[in-house]
């Protein structure tokens, strides 16, 4: 079998034309939904989802043929332009269009990695959008759901193609417009109540927020285009690598000042899109969007994206910037794990759970552990994907109910969401023979190697230390949620809370249901009248309905389940359900098939998505002699950067055998020591009853209240940034932001105080010299009209009186002029004779 | 007599000549002046022909021949300049040379 003709190897000529089609559909897709998709049967979510499918088989064919390229020890890096002369020119300006200094031409980039990403992107955003079509089945507004969830899913699969910098950055913009868009999908539907004002703010939060790391990233872009003269990965990895040899040459010890600068605002975008501290505020509020929008875009692609940049852009990094990005990563991955441990909104929970995972993917990629921190951006991205649609599922299930201390006992309603999600929850607290555990270890393993290895930095050592802390907490947190949610029995209204928008609950917003149960099934508008109108009645029956949270909460529970189980019933055909409900309205249901398929696929992959790919299957059985999970087989430095930069980068990180077996022993007992800690912490806390867990919960955090208070506001870093979301349902009108004593508020005074500094300083200054060149200007002036006029007249009036008296002697009469004539000689001749 | 009277008396009548040229207001008196310059000059051609020439050597009649040609010369200068005269007097109806000033422009 030759390794040209099988069918898995890959053929430039063919299969750049199947990526670029993987790639296009989703945009066609979205063109077709945006201008027909009201119209189509269903609104269109048949068509995309099947055009995701067929994008998803692509993306894992091609994935396919770089695994057997790997497998066969084959190199497998594919650039269009290079090998297809499939080029796009967007503009240029000399004849050497692939290489010209202005010109901007893009192609499409193929590497192990890249292959691993759009095989991620695709598989989840396929399994997304076959959840959606259940998740939000009869919301106003789907057809353009589902078109902005295609576009985005286009300008994911643009940026991991693409062959140069700016092109990633133009997708990388795309995507944020998406996720302004889609986390702002419930404030055009004001029946949503709660999501509908959070969702308003939310969006513009996000928007603007990772608008700074976007402009760091624009900044830092531009500094090496500057230097290097060219966007082209391949190109600037080069180049990078010889100036830091050249600088290293002449300056031993130094980095370029100038790359560190330009690394760390490249990092700066990550910091943004991959919601690092401290720019992570935007990420926990984007859970105001529809869950399989915080699925795809808040936990699996878009923040993986900025650390699929940082893998892009490893090359050009001197070891400073790498310094701070380990930190930095430590410090998200401890930071969020711990507030994760005091939230009690499911979805919150695993947005910050989100923040703390990539914390360990740019901490991995900050050691120096490339492979360790991708490889962990894939398996993240599965069983978070898996997590969040969980989550949706058992959302959707509750009635809208989104905090923890008012579900339990859920596994018994929902028995197969339950697995998917406690698969998942394995494999990110890193039980071994689950993706999870492969990916932290390595981690780990990286930051022990560089300590043991006698690399020891002090970011090496924080993140020794801070990741298996932070991994601790994120078994406690994932466990907690578990038991929670699913253990003891089902307990609705226990506290007050927000989300179940069709409860009634608040004020003025009691009468939302009957709104929301008009506008999405208009046809039995009758059915739901019927049924509101009861709960409605049954609620005003309560005096003290807006205070005393029990009687509150079941009323509105009650009343709630009406409208949503008749919903459940046109939108799936449950029938048996939605009769059922009016005996036991208030439990939660399964969910429906196309959710529960997304959620299988995924969580199988959350579960093998890690596992061993064995070196040599066919010639040694001792697979554990070679074993190596399938990400390190194919993805390397020499398979990323090429084989001369990636020899040189690994080498740069490379130690001695002796460490690196101490340091594989000490970050397996390490994980494993960790996540059973967090497990069992989690069981001894919440795992025996909720009566119990509340007593014990309750006296810990009396025990360390101020630590406690802390944690649970978020290290209070949105109000020191002046970008805290209230939202009062109370109040129709917004309240005016007032910025004051927070960072926002600050910089408002520093920029008055500047202000003042330019209108009397700066301005002064200009006044001052403005005068002094006036004065200058005018003695100029004088000088002119004095010297030099005053020459040049003098000239003009001594030839003028010179002309007149030389005139005297022009008589023209010749005796004068013979009389002069004979005086003249005779004086000539007096001259002659006498001297 | 030696040479020193005859350069003496061309001198006088050069000198005449010169007067008449320059105060005359009549412009017949200053031709009369011309013409009493060059027979101060002919006086002068003559006599330094008669007498310097080396002793015991044949006198030659260059002198005496140029003497000849300024009279025929004058004679000439006489007819043209009395042709210039009567046109001058056709345009200034005058023989005044004070008022002929046309060489002014």
């Amino acid at each position: 079998m030759t390794a040209e003709s099988h069918f898995l190897a890959f053929d430039p000529a063919q299969d750049f034309k199947l990526l670029f089609l993987a790639f296009v559909l989703p945009l066609v897709g979205y063109v077709i939904q945006i201008a027909a998709g009201k119209r189509l049967p269903r609104q269109g979510d048949w068509l995309l989802t099947s055009g995701l499918f067929a994008t998803a088989s692509i993306t894992v064919l091609m994935f396919a043929k770089s695994l057997w390229a790997a497998y066969h020890g084959l190199e497998f890096r594919h650039h269009s332009g290079d090998e297809a002369g499939l080029w796009f020119h967007w503009f240029y300006s000399s004849d050497e269009l692939a290489n010209g200094v202005a010109n901007v031409s893009a192609a499409i980039f193929y590497d192990p990695l890249g292959a691993a990403m759009l095989m991620v992107v695709g598989v989840v955003s396929f399994c997304v959008h076959l959840f959606s079509i259940g998740y939000m089945h009869g919301t106003p507004r789907y057809h353009i759901f589902f078109a902005n969830i295609s576009l985005f899913t286009f300008a994911m699969l643009g940026l991991v193609l693409s062959d140069n910098l700016l092109f990633l950055f133009i997708f990388w913009e795309l995507m944020g417009l998406m996720s302004y868009l889609l986390i702002g999908h419930f404030s055009h539907d004001p029946s949503s109540g709660y999501f509908h004002k959070w969702a308003t703010k939310a969006c513009k939060k996000a928007f603007l927020t990772t608008r700074v790391g976007d402009t760091c990233l624009l900044v830092g872009m531009v500094i090496f285009f500057w230097k290097f003269e060219t966007f082209r990965f391949t190109e600037l990895w080069r180049l990078s690598i010889e100036e830091l040899a050249r600088h290293q040459s002449l300056h031993p010890g130094e980095y370029p000042l100038w790359m560190t600068v330009g690394g760390l605002f490249i990092f700066g975008g990550t910091i943004g899109k991959s919601a690092q501290f401290p720019l992570h505020i935007w990420l926990p509020d984007a859970m105001a969007g529809p869950t399989p929008v915080s699925a795809m875009i808040h936990a699996a692609t878009m923040v993986a994206a900025g650390v699929f940049l940082l893998g892009r852009c490893y090359p050009m990094f001197t070891p400073d910037v790498l310094n701070v990005i380990a930190a930095v990563g430590t410090i998200t991955a401890i930071f969020a794990a711990t507030i994760g441990t005091t939230a009690y909104d499911l979805k919150a929970v695993l947005a910050w759970s989100t923040i703390s995972q990539l914390g360990f993917m740019v901490a991995a990629i900050g050691l120096g552990g490339v492979v360790a921190g991708l490889f962990h951006m894939v398996t993240h991205a599965f069983f978070k994907a898996c997590l969040f649609l969980s989550a949706g599922s058992v959302i959707h299930g509750c009635h809208h109910e989104q905090d923890m201390r008012n579900m339990g006992g859920v596994r018994k309603h929902m028995p197969i969401t339950f697995a998917c999600m406690l698969a998942s929850t394995i494999a990110i607290a890193g039980i071994p023979f689950f993706s999870g555990f492969y990916s932290k270890d390595m981690i780990i393993l990286r930051a022990w190697e560089n300590i043991l290895g006698g690399r020891f930095t002090g970011a090496s050592f924080f993140a020794a230390v801070g990741l298996p802390l932070a991994a601790a907490c994120t078994a406690f947190y994932m466990f907690r949620m578990i038991f929670m949610t699913f253990s003891d029995s089902y307990r609705p209204g226990t506290v007050e809370s927000p989300f179940a928008h069709h409860g009634g609950g608040h004020d003025d917003h009691g009468h939302a249901d009957h709104g929301h149960a008009d506008h999405g099934h208009a046809d039995h508008g009758h059915a739901d009248h019927g049924h509101a109108d009861h709960g409605h009645s049954h609620a005003h029956a309560a005096p003290a309905h807006a205070h005393a949270a029990s009687a509150h909460g079941h009323d509105a529970h009650g009343h709630d389940a009406h409208g949503h189980d008749a919903h459940g019933h046109d939108a799936h055909g449950h029938d048996a359900h939605g009769h059922d409900s009016h005996a036991e309205h208030a439990t939660p249901h399964e969910s429906p098939l196309p959710i529960l398929v997304a959620l299988c696929i995924l969580a199988f992959l959350g579960v093998f998505g890690g596992h061993f790919w064995l070196a040599d299957p066919l010639h040694s059985l001792k697979f554990w002699e070679h074993a190596h999970t399938w990400f390190e087989t194919s993805v390397s430095f020499q398979s990323l950067y090429g084989a001369q930069i990636g020899d040189r980068l690994a080498a740069a990180v490379a130690v001695d055998e002796h460490a690196a077996h101490q340091a594989h022993t000490v970050a397996l007992c390490v994980s494993l020591a960790v996540a059973s800690l967090g497990i069992l912490v989690a069981w001894l806390i919440y795992g025996r009853g909720w009566e119990r867990s509340q007593r014990i919960a309750g006296r810990i955090t009396h025990a360390i209240h101020a630590i406690y208070e802390v944690v649970k506001g978020k290290y209070f870093v949105d109000e020191a940034l002046g970008t805290a979301i209230v939202v009062d349902m109370k109040r129709k009108d917004e309240p005016r932001y007032e910025p004051d004593a927070s960072v926002i508020g600050a910089s408002v005074h520093v920029a008055n105080f500047l202000g003042w500094i330019d209108r009397h300083v700066v301005d002064a200054t200009v006044n001052l010299v403005g005068r002094i060149g006036m004065s200058f200007g005018k003695g100029s002036a004088t000088f002119d009209r004095v010297v030099i006029d005053g020459a040049v007249n003098g000239v003009g009036l001594f030839t003028q009186t010179f002309g007149s008296l030389v005139r005297l002697f022009q008589s023209g009469r010749v005796q004068q002029y013979a009389t002069f004539a004979v005086f003249g000689g005779l004086a000539l001749a007096v001259w002659l004779i006498l001297l | 007599m030696g040479l020193g009277a005859y350069i003496a008396v061309s001198a006088a009548l050069f000198a005449l000549g010169i007067v008449a040229i320059l105060v005359r207001r009549n412009v017949l008196y200053v031709l009369m002046g011309i013409e009493m310059i060059l027979n101060a000059a002919n006086i002068n051609f003559v006599a330094f022909n008669r007498f310097n020439h080396a002793e015991g050597s044949q006198s030659n009649l260059d002198g005496r021949m140029f003497a000849i040609f300024v009279i025929i010369l004058a004679a000439a200068e006489a007819a043209v300049a009395l042709a210039i005269v009567l046109n001058v007097f056709h345009l200034f109806n005058s023989v005044k040379p004070a008022e002929a000033d046309l060489l002014r422009e």
